[in-house]
């Protein structure tokens, strides 16, 4: 083992540029990866704050009595996909609005807004398709004039994250198997640097196993240092994001950052794993 | 003493050797090689002299036929089995194959450390066969700083130190001018004559003839001519 350490270490020192190289190489792969995930984390995020405030209004047609509506709003809290409802009387509505909308509180007048039926909806039942089929319901009601819920934008912010949850997961894999290249050519070229030295480990009895631990090694310290400057990189755009555009991200969990150290570590090992394994084949 | 001195510690039955692209480099070789016996292998080049030692130390398997060396079968050998056999074998080359950015001792030491062997039994090994050598003057010497015959000593000393019971050696005498060729030979003497079985290829008819060993002649991969046998057949 302590062979093994010093034959990785004075692999390090002896190529330093190779050894930025692949350090470097990994970690913009794993940053490419890392943009496009907090994107999709921070995407994912906002739909959940969105999807809390989700809610449908039901106007509810001038004269209507308020029987009509209490018991209208008592089947529709029956509702599986319901988990409240509001009535806002005409008053209400003008008081809210008052408060809303500060600059224009003398534009409103008593009796301009209706009267609604606000409901909302349980978590995991405020995607587009649940939202427009309750809506549809609540149309059927004759008293009911119009429902307006924010269907268009909830839409789009749902295509965008399935978007970026595609495109993400599929750049991801692809810079992954880049870096799997890259750092499998960097420990080939560590390898036939080594090669004298490898053909007389074999002559003199070493075992593959042997041979391969320092590499393997070499490429796991790689992937890992690769992933912690990923993650700095990372950090350092959020960092960037925040300031400039002034708007709030969110950043990965320490066991997603760790996850992603890992991957590093396991991109490495594994292209060294393929480069030694392919040199000691070919002899 | 045991079954092995009798059938030998290397055996070849029937080998055949062919390579992809230039054809049967070795056809049908037999022969046997006893417990601390000395054997030349000579013959022109491209005889096959090298395959057959290649086979030895099962860097070749045979196209068919069998190679058995001290127990090992050519036919179910594990890499494991060949690496651990490697380690009771002496392997020397023409061009030494030393690391040049490395000591003699580190060289020698080279051998032990990559097998795991324990650290307190290294340094002693080593200086040890680098006296066997006579080279314990020059232990801390790089090998780009020695002489050929030098380097060759290392190499031997390298060969040596997990005390191997067969040297295999393949024309180690092939880039030594006459003197240092002498020395390096008589060590190998010497060795033998401690008990270590040599398997030597070499071009060095005259070093050949002055000993009195076993000389195995090769040509265009049959064997043409085994002292050990009263008379190959044909001429
Ligand atoms: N790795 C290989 N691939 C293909 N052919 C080979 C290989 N090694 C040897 N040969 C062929 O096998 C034959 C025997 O070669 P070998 O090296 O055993 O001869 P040799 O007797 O050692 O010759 P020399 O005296 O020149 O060293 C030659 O025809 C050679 O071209
Ligand atoms: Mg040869």
């Amino acid at each position: 083992m302590r062979r093994t350490v010093r034959d990785t270490s004075a692999a390090l020192e002896r190529s330093p540029v190779l050894t930025a190289l692949s350090v470097t190489t990994i970690a913009f792969s794993l940053f490419a990866f890392g943009l496009f995930g907090l994107v999709a984390l921070n995407i994912r995020n906002a739909l959940q704050q969105v999807e809390e405030r989700v809610e449908i209004r039901a106007f509810v047609a001038d004269g209507t009595d308020a029987e009509s509506i209490a018991a209208a709003a008592g089947d529709i809290s029956a509702f599986p996909e319901v988990q409240s409802v509001d009535i806002v009387s005409k008053d209400q509505a003008l008081a809210r609005a008052r408060k809303e909308l500060k600059e224009f509180s003398d534009v409103f007048e008593a009796g301009v807004l209706p009267a609604s039926i606000d409901v909302r909806l349980k978590p995991g039942f405020r995607d587009p398709t649940t939202v427009d089929r309750v809506a549809e319901r609540l149309r059927s009601y004759p008293f009911i004039d119009d429902v307006r819920y924010g269907q268009d934008w909830l839409v789009q912010l749902y295509r965008l994250r399935n978007i970026a949850g595609v495109a993400g997961l599929a750049l991801g894999l692809a810079f992954a198997a880049v870096s799997v290249i890259i750092i499998g050519a960097t420990i080939r070229m560590a390898v036939l640097a080594r090669a004298e030295e490898i053909s007389i480990m074999r002559l003199v009895g070493a075992t593959d196993g042997y041979i391969r631990r320092p590499f393997l090694l070499e490429g796991f310290l790689k992937g890992v240092g690769g992933g912690l400057l990923a993650l700095l990189l990372t950090w350092a755009s959020m960092r960037l994001v925040d300031q400039y555009l002034n708007f709030h991200t969110v950043f990965f969990s320490a066991s997603l950052a760790a996850l992603g150290v890992a991957a590093g570590a396991f991109i490495g090992v594994v292209g060294s794993a393929a480069a030694v394994g392919r040199h000691l084949r070919g002899l | 003493m045991s079954a092995a001195d009798v059938s030998g510690v290397i055996r070849f039955d029937r080998v055949t050797k062919e390579y992809p692209r230039s054809g049967t480099a070795l056809q049908e070789v037999s022969f046997r090689v006893a417990k601390g016996e000395f054997v030349f292998l000579t013959g022109p080049s491209g005889a096959g002299k090298s395959t057959i030692l290649r086979m030895i130390y099962f860097e070749e398997r045979p196209t068919s036929g069998l190679v058995r060396v001290s127990g090992v079968n050519s036919e179910h050998a594990s890499k494991r089995e060949v690496s651990k056999l490697r380690r009771r074998l002496g392997i020397v080359f023409q061009d030494f194959r030393l690391l040049e950015d490395r000591t003699a001792e580190a060289n020698v030491a080279f051998a032990l450390e990559v097998t795991a062997t324990p650290r307190a039994q290294i340094g002693p090994k080593v200086s040890r066969v680098l006296t066997q050598v006579g080279l314990a003057s020059k232990a801390t010497a790089y090998s780009n700083e020695l002489s050929g015959g030098e380097q060759q000593r290392v190499a031997i000393a390298r060969a040596l130190v997990n005390d191997p019971f067969v040297l295999i050696a393949d024309e180690p005498t092939g880039n030594l001018d006459e003197r240092a060729t002498r020395g390096v030979f008589q060590l190998l003497r010497e060795i033998n004559a401690s008990g270590t079985a040599i398997v030597m290829a070499t071009h060095d008819l005259d070093l050949v003839r002055h000993a009195d060993f076993r000389t195995i002649e090769l040509n265009r991969g049959q064997i043409v001519y085994d002292s050990a046998e009263p008379r190959a057949e044909g001429a």
